[in-house]
């Protein structure tokens, strides 16, 4: 049985952010995935007023962007404070030139950085150390923590290493794995981490700060004389500090019992085959070596921890003599090099051993290099025996990857993914599938505590998560066991002992079984009666349960939690189900520690909650059934393919096996190799998520269109076409003659819905103004049950579609009933359901979207816009279609200029071309693609069709200038740049590029989806977040007030600038996006985009637009520059004075009234404060609209100075 | 000089005048004010069930279980600890008034179902209040429940209460009982030490630009007291449980009738909203001039005395109202038409 001292059970990032939080006085943080929860753990302690090692609050500030982060760092620093961060990929790239100036002062601090994936053919959110190796050149140290145990023992050991040597540090372990696995370790206490941390030292650090009472010069300029030899002289630092960290380590020994070494190697003392690598991959590489040392091999693993500075000798001591082949595994990878890092650095430290007449080996090792787990891919134990295998064979194989099928470059080792070792004998193994919003995950988190604590057991929960938000998949993978979890992978196909099922709506989409070992026990929640469950189950899970003796429970949990008051809350249900059956607790016992878990977490401030809880808890076991499993399969239920089979190849081949969760078997080849992908895909993935869907009546309909606006996936659309084409209508098909004397004779509308893209978001009815005169609660449009509908309404849609599209130059864009006539081009994306910033993306493309070139700063928007499988962003009829691309988060509006500059230098180019060609091409034509119009549809589609005419033209002159002509001529066609990203990018990260872009002139369109928080990364403050709003590192409200980007932008003039809110006033809306791309120069629309994140349910997003406006949080307004050369004041105000009380809106949101509850005294200050801003603001604004333009705009030679 | 003190729920009282649940009672400055103008006890504002259910079912969606599930984004809001529940609150301001008052402070819980939120009374009742009154109204919009069900309904309710607590509860009625008499003797067997006549409601509005419904309270008017009057007068002598006027009570002249139907005390509510706590003072000292008027040496004189029981003519009491108006509109006998 282990020994926990102290035990607790927390996750790395946890674990690290606790002793960076103990032994820090300045905390200097930004929000990234997946360092993010480190950051906010300082925050939430310090807004607890909970105090370090000192005794003392530390005192944490949220940057503008890791950039600023790493300043303040090195501010704090230089100023004598322990100061450290968190981050991880492009944050610790942005932090890049700060680490060179704190290391070349020789400041002591470390920096946690949960590694992850940089941006290249694509962004990745998941673990490897491709961050980390792009900054081992800064002269920080580099630590590696291989778990969770690790990541709280490394950091406190690089603590006090980082203070003794003068060297900082990176300390990292792996994203998403380590910093996600929740694990129960051994808690270190106070006392041992105050004996860790030198004293003398943290004054000597005080010591040399910046200070006035005893000034100093330093970060001077240096000139050829003398830089070479300042920097050498730091090298004594450098060659100290590895014993310096083993010093660390040793002491860190004695204190606890846990020793660990910079280099460490596990196996066999007289192993000939060894492999090389770092993070938490050398567990799952310990684990393999044990057993196959058991089996009689001798192979044995070196676990880097201390990669910089390396010390090759004390590297190559502790190789075992006996070692003839060692392979380096890089979890990174340098396109180009002849080897990673790693691998390079082993390499070089053998062979300057064997050079310098060493005698460690026999003879020199062979050692091979190669690549493993990037972007968190799994690394398994026959992962782990393939490469040792591969050390076997006479010439091993170099440069190899593993993991992944390479049938481009060959460079992958096969594996056999069946074997496991004897790691798991006696380890309990579960898998559970559940709804991210129902609760699975936290409950599984919960359970790994009851466990935990209960017994003496070694608990491990690893949870995998869907790239997309609404009914988005999570799947928890849970360990118990009486060893220590080494498994750093999921647990694979036919491991599991136990599989939950927490959403029949999967058995469709997943081979749920496939997890389930032989004799496992399965729980699926279901409402079908126990007596008729097996006939619904797949004939493919049928057979498994029948063929490995697998025992089938089942609850109606949905049930059961309506029963219990617990609406659709279904986790505390499973969760009871999962210790019923599942045995690993005896039953009262962990009846009792659930019912305690529900008692701690919601206590006095939800006794109702508990009481509901415990209800559920009791009835949970009278309603759960085992049924028969018969002898023989009996279904006629096939799983559905994961898209059409009449979808194109690569859709097919690629992003169906993706969508499918078979993405890991997808060789190289399939892959693009340039991250380009096809649009238009998340149409093929059906993933029929709405319990109720619209219902169209057209007899009461006014055709208004504000329906196919408000909706924000897309889902419900409107089309105007001529009657006969009725004809081959499905019987259930709805459509009426279409109103408005803007429309011809004969024609007709109708209003669909894509039944299985739909979220069932309720949204459209919401919006819809129409009510049937006797009963007010049935509208034009009303939600109904969605399963008698699917079939019927997907015939309606697929009709639908065959439907052509209206005339775009016939349509009057400015009407809301005629802007949604134009088909949108952003369809079905996976952000949540009622999303507010979608219907503006949709609105864009609708009315542009065939000439859009989009750069999407990272956020929300880029991962609803393009995390694969699929992406919303389509073409239409003509193959034409936004054009999308997301550089990075900082650099949005600079990206967006580049793609500007780069269209009207080619146009300028294709112009001149066109003058030197003009002699050999027709007069007429020439002279009317450089003259012509594109302010509107017709004009867009005239120069369109004579770019056409050219290219015909063109094709049939000879010579080098008609070949240049070819490939840039298609820009003389009018281009919509557009320049997409949230309030994190535009008012924090980007805004020195926003601000430059909007000073440039040049015609781009910047539209900021405003939720004034950062969203994607769960909920941070921005500069965007009102005052008074509760959120991550503002937990005690936002003191200060909002940033007005609009007045700043109005400032320079020259730019369009919209403030709008569609679901106050979508008119507005609609003129303000045709104004702003009219506009030739740059424009700013800020768009009001109710977020989850403000804790108010989204089938309320309407309501919260018409509160915001109303209470003058969010004024209506546009600023168009084109009306003061008009001699008009430029500035429009929309929405009318405030005609509610600020108060009233605020109190409709957790994000604000939670504040009332914690810190009333604050709530009602910045209440009263934020109140008088409104109310100034509105006056200001009604000032500057109200200003007789035409005399203000004085004649330039009467200004003051002007003369003389 | 005329003795106004009165008893209420077993507390002795300066006089008859309580402030009942109002935001008043939120603040500390406006208590005490209440307490100087003359009040001899104050009813804090209510511990609303709905509004603890709204706030538990707000943070358990908002804050405990907020997670979209997504590897991002698990969690919106941080969890504050220095969140304070609505309960806590309550608690609070029930020790503070406690502490900064002389007089009784009653405690008031608001609401209506049995799964256990008026096991908060135990909590009222550690943090000091003098009495608790049970502030009840149930819409029997359901066709299937008898009167008799909706009746029990209140007496369960009470029952329970008295589970958890040993002070005096009192039972705020709404006026929608066919048998008042009845119905309050049934609670005072089952342990009520009084009842408060009757509680007054938002009421549904139809907004006529947009159809929807909004609730919408507006303050009581003296006309409103004589319904409460009137059920005090029947009650008075049947029953042994102190009797409580709320709703209407704006006047010396108003809380006198009540007074001398039989109430033990009167409530005010929208007359202290309208012009302040000091306006207690000024009722109550309008009362005493009436009674030095009118002779009266004590409130214990004239309580009860125009009851039913004692009325000059208790059948008015029992008559339907629109006949007695009629009635009055006819001459006296010696007049000619």
């Amino acid at each position: 049985m282990p020994a926990f001292h102290n035990p607790v059970t927390i996750d790395g990032n946890e674990a690290a952010a606790r002793i960076a939080y103990l032994t820090n006085e300045v905390i200097a943080i930004y929000p990234i995935t997946p360092a993010s929860p480190m950051g906010e753990w300082a925050d939430e302690w310090a807004a607890r007023a909970e105090r370090n090692l000192w005794g003392t609050v530390p005192r944490v500030v949220e940057m503008q962007s890791e950039g600023g982060a790493a300043g303040v760092v090195h501010g704090a620093l230089q100023a004598g404070a322990l100061t450290t961060t968190f981050t991880a990929s492009q944050g610790l790239l942005l932090m890049i030139p700060n680490m060179y100036k704190i290391a070349g002062e020789l400041t002591p601090a470390v920096f946690h950085v949960a590694s992850r994936s940089l941006a290249c053919q694509a962004l990745s959110i998941f673990g490897d150390h491709s961050d980390v190796m792009a900054a081992r050149a800064t002269g920080f140290a580099f630590l590696a923590s291989n778990s969770v145990q690790e990541a709280q023992d490394m950091a406190l050991i690089a603590q006090a290493a980082a203070l003794e040597a003068r060297v900082p540090i990176v300390h990292f372990f792996d994203g998403f794995r380590t910093s996600h696995e929740v694990a129960k370790i051994s808690g270190l206490d106070t006392d041992q981490v105050r004996a860790m941390i030198p004293e003398a030292q943290v004054r000597e650090h005080r010591a040399r700060a910046m200070s006035p009472e005893h000034p100093v010069l330093r970060g001077s300029s240096q000139n050829p004389d003398v830089y070479f030899q300042a920097r050498e002289t730091v090298n004594p630092y450098y060659a100290r500090m590895p014993a310096i960290v083993q010093g660390a380590m040793d002491r860190f020994a004695e204190l606890t019992g846990r020793a660990y070494r910079s280099f460490e190697y596990v196996g066999a003392d007289d192993a000939e085959r060894v492999l090389v690598l770092m993070g938490s991959g050398a567990e799952t590489a310990e684990e393999t070596v044990d057993y196959l040392n058991r089996q009689g091999e001798r192979v044995g693993v070196l676990k880097v921890r201390l990669f910089r500075p390396f010390d090759g000798a004390a590297m190559v001591e502790a190789l075992p003599s006996s070692a003839r082949r060692i392979a380096v595994l890089d979890r990174t990878k340098e396109p180009g090099a002849d080897g990673e890092p790693l691998y390079k650095d082993v390499i070089a430290a053998i062979a300057a051993h064997v050079m310098g007449g060493g005698s460690r080996f026999a003879a020199m090792p062979v050692v091979v290099g190669g690549r493993f787990g990037l972007s968190s891919k799994e690394f398994t134990p026959g992962m782990a025996k393939a490469v040792l295998d591969s050390l076997a064979a006479e010439r091993p194989q170099s440069h190899f990857t593993i993991g992944i099928h390479d049938d481009v470059s060959h460079s992958s080792l096969e594996w056999d993914p069946l074997f496991a070792g004897d790691a798991h004998d006696g380890t309990f193994q579960a898998v559970f599938y559940g709804l991210g919003s129902d609760g699975t995950v936290s409950a599984n988190k919960n359970s790994i505590k009851i466990i935990g604590d209960a017994m003496a057991l070694h608990a491990q929960g690893y949870f995998v998560y869907d790239s997309r938000k609404a009914g988005a998949v999570t799947v928890s993978h849970l360990r118990f066991g009486p060893c220590p979890i080494r498994s750093t992978y999921l647990i694979a196909d036919g491991q599991a002992g136990f599989v939950a099922c927490h959403q029949p709506v999967f058995l469709e989409r997943y081979d749920i079984l496939d997890k389930a070992a032989d004799g496992a026990v399965f729980l699926l929640n279901t409402p079908e009666a126990p007596d008729s469950v097996w006939d619904t189950l797949p004939r493919r899970m049928q057979r498994q349960a029948i063929d490995r003796g697998i025992r089938i429970f089942v609850i109606d949990a949905y049930a059961v939690a309506e029963r219990a008051g617990m609406g659709k809350r279904i986790n505390t249900v499973m969760q009871t189900c999962f210790f019923a059956i599942s045995g690993i607790l005896p039953r009262d016992d962990a009846l009792a520690a659930i019912k305690a878990a529900v008692e701690k977490s919601y206590g006095r401030k939800g006794r109702h909650i508990v009481d509901l809880n415990f209800q559920a808890i009791d009835e949970s076991l009278a309603a759960l059934h085992e049924i028969d499993v018969p002898k023989e399969v009996s279904s006629r239920v096939e799983r559905p393919l994961p898209v059409p089979p009449g979808a194109p190849e690569f859709v097919q081949k690629v992003t169906g096996e993706i969508i499918a969760g078979r993405g890991d078997s997808l060789p190289v080849s399939s892959l693009p190799v340039d991250g380009t992908f096809p649009l238009g895909t998340a149409a093929y993935e059906k993933r029929n998520l709405a319990l109720e869907l619209p219902v169209w009546e057209a007899e009461l309909c006014t055709q208004c269109g504000k329906c196919p606006l408000v909706c924000p996936h897309g889902v419900i659309r409107s089309k105007v076409f001529p009657e006969e084409l009725l004809t081959n209508a499905p019987p259930t098909f709805k459509s009426a003659p279409v109103l408005g004397k803007d429309f011809p004779a004969g024609f007709r509308m109708t209003y669909q819905a894509a039944p299985e893209d739909c979220t069932g978001c309720s949204l459209c009815v919401d919006i819809c103004p129409i009510h049937d005169k006797s009963n007010v609660s049935r509208k034009a449009l009303n939600m109904a049950p969605q399963p008698p509908l699917r079939d019927p309404e997907r015939a309606n849609w697929e009709f639908f579609l065959t439907l052509p599209e209206y005339d775009r130059a016939a349509v009057k864009a400015t009407t809301i009933k005629g802007a949604m006539i134009l088909e949108p081009l952003f369809e079905f994306s996976g952000a949540c359901e009622g999303c507010g910033e979608t219907p503006y993306i949709k609105l864009a493309t609708q009315l542009f979207g065939d000439r859009m070139v989009v750069a999407n700063a990272t956020g929300c928007s880029s991962i609803y816009g393009g995390n694969l499988p699929t992406t919303p962003w389509t073409v239409n009829a003509e193959g034409r279609g936004p054009a999308w691309n997301n550089s990075l988060f900082e650099d949005n509006a600079e990206f967006g200029l580049g793609l500007r500059l780069a269209i009207d230098k080619q146009a300028d180019y294709a112009r001149e071309l066109l003058d030197r060609l003009g002699p050999r091409l027709d007069d007429s034509l020439v002279a009317g693609i450089l003259a012509a119009d594109q302010s509107d549809e017709a004009g867009v589609r005239a120069q369109r069709e004579r770019v056409a005419r050219l290219r015909e033209a063109a094709a049939a002159l000879d010579g080098h200038d008609a070949r240049e002509l070819e490939s840039v001529m298609e820009t003389l066609g009018r281009r919509s740049v557009w320049i997409i990203g949230g309030d994190g990018w535009a008012y924090d990260i980007g805004f020195g590029g926003l601000d430059h872009v909007l000073a440039s002139g040049h015609n781009v369109n910047i539209l900021v989806l405003d939720t004034e928080v950062y969203s994607n990364t769960g909920g941070q403050t921005s500069k965007a977040t009102p005052r008074g709003a509760v959120a991550k590192f503002s937990s005690g409200g936002k003191p200060t007030a909002k940033k007005d980007l609009a007045m700043m932008a109005m400032s320079y003039e020259n730019v369009y600038v919209a403030h709008v809110a569609y679901g106050a006033k979508d008119v507005q809306t609609v003129r303000a996006f045709v104004e702003a791309e009219a506009h030739d120069g740059p424009s700013l629309i800020i768009a009001f985009s109710p977020c989850i994140a403000h804790g108010v349910d989204l089938k309320h997003n309407h309501r919260q637009q018409q509160l915001a406006v109303k209470s003058g949080h969010w004024p209506l307004f546009r600023y168009d520059p084109g009306r003061a050369r008009q001699g008009r004041n430029p500035l429009h105000l929309d929405s009318a004075e405030p005609s509610i009380p600020y108060r009233e809106y605020v109190e409709s949101e957790t994000r604000f009234n939670m504040l009332w509850r914690s810190h009333p005294e604050d709530a009602r200050r910045f209440l009263e404060l934020s109140q008088h801003e409104v109310t100034q603001r509105f006056h200001h604004y009604k000032q500057l609209a109200e200003l007789p333009w035409g005399e203000v705009v004085a004649d330039p030679g009467d200004e003051p100075g002007g003369k003389d | 000089m005329v003795d106004l003190s009165t008893t209420y729920l077993g507390l002795p009282l300066a006089n008859p005048l309580v402030p009942s649940a109002s935001p008043l009672s939120r603040d500390l400055g406006m208590a005490r004010r209440l307490e100087d103008a003359g009040a001899s006890a104050i009813v804090m504002y209510s511990l609303f069930e709905e509004e603890l259910r709204e706030e538990e079912a707000q943070l358990d969606r908002f804050v405990h279980h907020h997670a979209l599930g997504h590897a991002e984004a698990q969690t919106f809001f941080p969890e504050s600890a220095q969140y304070k529940g609505r309960l806590d609150s309550y608690l609070e301001q029930l020790a503070a008034l406690k502490s900064a008052l002389h007089i009784p402070v009653i405690a008031s819980l608001n609401g209506v179902s049995l799964d256990g939120w008026v096991e908060h009374g135990r909590d009222l009742q550690e943090a000091g209040a003098d009495a608790l009154e049970l502030n009840v109204y149930y819409v029997a919009a359901n066709g299937g429940e008898t009167s008799a069900y909706v009746e029990n309904l209140y007496v369960e309710l009470l029952a329970e209460l008295k589970r958890y607590v040993g002070i005096p509860i009192t039972m705020k009625l709404s006026s929608q009982f066919t048998s008042v008499i009845y119905l309050v003797r049934l609670l005072e067997e089952a342990g009520a030490n009084g009842v408060s006549l009757f509680n007054r409601f938002y009421q549904p509005d139809i907004d006529l630009d947009t159809l929807e419904i909004t609730p919408r309270l507006s303050l009581s008017s003296s006309i409103e007291s004589l319904l409460r009057v009137r059920w005090i007068a029947i009650l008075h002598g049947r029953v042994g449980l102190s009797l409580a006027v709320t709703g209407g009570i704006h006047t010396a002249q108003d809380a006198l009738k009540a007074l001398l139907a039989g109430a033990d005390v009167t409530h005010l509510c929208s007359a202290l909203l309208e012009h302040g706590p000091e306006r207690l003072a000024e009722i109550l000292a309008d009362m005493r001039a009436w009674m030095v008027d009118h002779e009266y040496a004590s409130v214990a004189q004239l309580k009860g005395s125009v009851s039913q029981q004692h009325a000059i003519d208790p059948a008015v009491y029992e008559r339907a109202n629109y006949v007695t108006v009629l009635d009055s509109y006819t001459g006296a006998a010696g007049v000619r038409r």
